[in-house]
């Protein structure tokens, strides 16, 4: 086990290499220039004498001029101490505005991938017990239409038609609590903040509950029907003690590991999410940045972004240890 | 053949599936639409009969001099309005007779730029695939029919992929290219191909030490001839599977990049695009037709998958 973990480990560091050389790469060759587009020279200006010497002194001021094998170890070294430089856009450093962001990303994943495991188990054993009913069918339906609903185009109608105050006015749809609402009580501003959050959370957890919810299913209908189950049943256990003391347990196994993969998916959809509702998180940041060609804020977000997605793996193959004892990793 | 039998095999099961035909005959459906687009929706006849007595089909003049002459007789298509036609006179406007699924803010046709877009969706679906299918093929018999160094190589460059924030990766690249459907088609392409390079990579290390390829490597045949004689068509079903579900995956992909402004080029009409507007106006009309068309789509490209797996494999049709 712990020889796993350690080469799991080792393993971080030739992907966190690749991730950040492509982007490295991608970023530079993308025609344009962050430069002018910083000093808002366009490209009919950039022969004047005057705005190539401005164009060049920017460059040396932040170390664009050097050779892109330079530049690229030069960012690794102080990536390493998540120093990711300064922002082109507003100067502040980089990993400032992530760390200010990634809270606000992680709040609204984790309560999306709470609520997504605390429905789809249910769901999962509700359709493996009741195996081919009718409300087993009618699920099956369901999960599969959720399934295939882009959530860009759900989250359009939630706020054309709950929220846009165009049709119906329930929920708020921008943002992460009302204006003014600092100086409410702690309890208040909570009750604010999940107000905020009922509709991209909605937006982020309804494709996973869709994919869980049948891998719960399955695992619980592989389960059922094993011997230790019969035996069970045999002995004259009751139904109930039979599903939820030996059956879920084994059941779950599998949809634990699904949790790595969940995490990139869901950090993919925030981009989305987050532009949609004005959610000032990681996603929104990205997208920002990829506008602004902020260049330090790019690398710096797909390298935190990798990081977690590579954490989610990690932890994922932990709990797959603990929670099933016959896995031993050699 | 053995091989023939098979897939007749396949295709029975496939056939009984109500819900997986339900699905394969509205993609074929869609198809149809973007295939006859121009003569389901066009502000052109379909054919008509000038003063002279000639018969003729406007709707193949797609120059924007082209003008209609006196017909003595013609035949319209179902929706006569061109994709982007507009008419600033009618912005906006709720769906009537005139217009099936109203009109966007410029005053264009939103049902004639459904139509079109189908054409956008499923060719970048589709061929999008195909590069990644090509990749995944290619990557995952070398990795698994090597192995070793190779494998670990591949591999390697497989897991990098995995944990690469893709939707990001693609945003970025798209950002910086000049948008055309070419590079959305390329770009996904490239970020896609890894769910096929592991699939064939498993399959083939399965089959590897089966006794037939034991004694085809015996009898001196070539690895190449190998890996597409006999591991490769054993492969195919689940590429298969995992293609027509990729065709969704991409369709959707390239609607996100749109409705986030970054896909196809506003004259050109795609259905994200349309919903990038619906973000602006909030008219249902807007949000609701664009939205069906991709969800429909895509979900029966993937009953279609999810029957094609059903039939290959009998194990998940529990």
């Amino acid at each position: 086990m712990k020889e796993y973990l350690l080469r799991r480990l080792l393993m971080i560091i030739p992907t966190y290499l690749g991730i950040t050389i492509v982007t490295f790469v991608i970023i530079q060759l993308a025609p344009g220039s962050p430069v002018s587009a910083k000093l808002g020279i366009g490209e009919s200006l950039k022969d004047n004498v005057l705005n190539r010497k401005i164009i060049e002194d920017t460059k040396k001021l932040y170390g664009l001029d050097r050779p892109l094998i330079a530049q690229y170890f030069d960012w690794l070294k102080r990536s390493l101490t998540f120093d990711f430089g300064d922002s082109f856009k507003d100067n502040r450093p980089v990993m400032k505005k992530i760390a200010e962001r990634v809270p606000v990303t992680l709040q609204i994943n984790i309560i999306a991938i709470l609520a997504v495991y605390l429905i789809s188990v249910p769901i999962g054993v509700f359709s493996a017990v009741k195996h081919n009913s009718l409300a087993d069918k009618a699920v099956t339906v369901i999960i599969f239409v959720l399934y295939s609903l882009p959530n860009f185009w759900v989250a359009i109608l939630l706020i054309t038609f709950l929220g846009g105050g165009e049709y119906l006015d329930i929920f708020p749809i921008y943002g992460l609590n009302s204006y003014g609402i600092e100086g409410a009580s702690f309890f208040n501003f909570l009750l604010d903040r999940l107000w905020h959050l009922v509709l991209p959370v909605t937006c982020l957890a309804y494709a996973g509950l869709a994919s869980l919810s049948r891998y719960a299913k399955v695992g619980m209908l592989d389960v059922i029907r094993q011997d230790y189950i019969l035996t069970a049943r045999a002995k004259g256990l009751s139904e109930k003690a039979v599903i939820f003391k030996h059956a879920l347990r084994n059941s779950v196994i599998p949809i634990v590991t699904l949790l790595a993969g969940l995490l990139p998916a869901m950090l993919g959809g925030s981009v989305i999410v987050e532009s949609i509702f004005s959610i000032p998180g990681m996603g929104k940041l990205g997208f920002e940045s990829i506008l602004a060609r902020d260049y330090p804020t790019i690398m710096g977000i797909v390298s935190i972004s990798a990081l977690l997605t590579l954490a989610g793996f990690l932890i994922s193959d932990i709990l797959y240890a603990v929670v099933d004892p016959r896995i031993s990793y050699e | 053949m053995r091989e023939q039998g098979y897939y007749r095999q396949v295709w029975k099961k496939f056939k009984k599936n109500r819900l997986a035909m339900t699905g394969f005959y509205t993609a074929v459906i869609m198809g149809f639409i973007a295939v006859a687009a121009p003569v389901i929706a066009n502000n052109r006849p379909i054919i008509a009969r000038t003063r002279s007595g000639e018969v003729i089909f406007p709707f193949l003049n797609t120059g924007m001099g082209y003008k209609d002459r006196d017909y003595t007789f013609e035949i319209n298509p179902l929706i006569p309005y061109s994709p982007s036609e507009y008419d600033l006179d009618s912005v906006l406007i709720a769906p009537s007779v005139k217009h099936f699924f109203g009109t966007d803010d410029r005053g264009r046709d939103v049902a004639s730029r459904l139509v079109y877009g189908a054409r956008i969706s499923l060719s970048i679906g589709f061929v999008a695939v195909s590069i990644y299918v090509f990749i995944g093929l290619v990557l995952g018999s070398v990795a698994g029919y090597f192995g070793r160094k190779v494998d670990i190589v591949i591999s390697r460059l497989i897991e990098i992929m995995i944990c690469f924030p893709t939707f990001f990766l693609i945003i970025t690249i798209i950002a910086y290219l000049p948008s055309s459907i070419y590079n959305i088609m390329i770009v996904i392409g490239i970020t896609g191909w890894t769910g096929v390079a592991r699939l064939i990579r498993g399959e083939i290390f399965k089959i590897k030490n089966i006794d037939y390829v034991y004694s085809a490597r015996a009898l001196g045949v070539s690895a190449d001839r190998i890996i597409f004689k006999h591991i490769l068509p054993n492969a195919i079903g689940p590429v298969l599977v995992s293609a027509t579900f990729g065709i969704a995956g991409a369709i959707l992909v390239e609607s996100s990049l749109s409705f986030l402004g970054f896909g196809v080029q506003p004259p050109t009409p795609s259905w994200g695009e349309i919903l990038f507007q619906a973000k602006q106006y909030l008219s249902w009309w807007l949000v609701i037709f664009p939205g069906l068309a991709i969800f429909i789509t895509i979900t029966s490209f993937n009953l279609v998958g999810e029957g094609l797996r059903d039939a290959i494999d009998p194990k998940f049709s529990k």
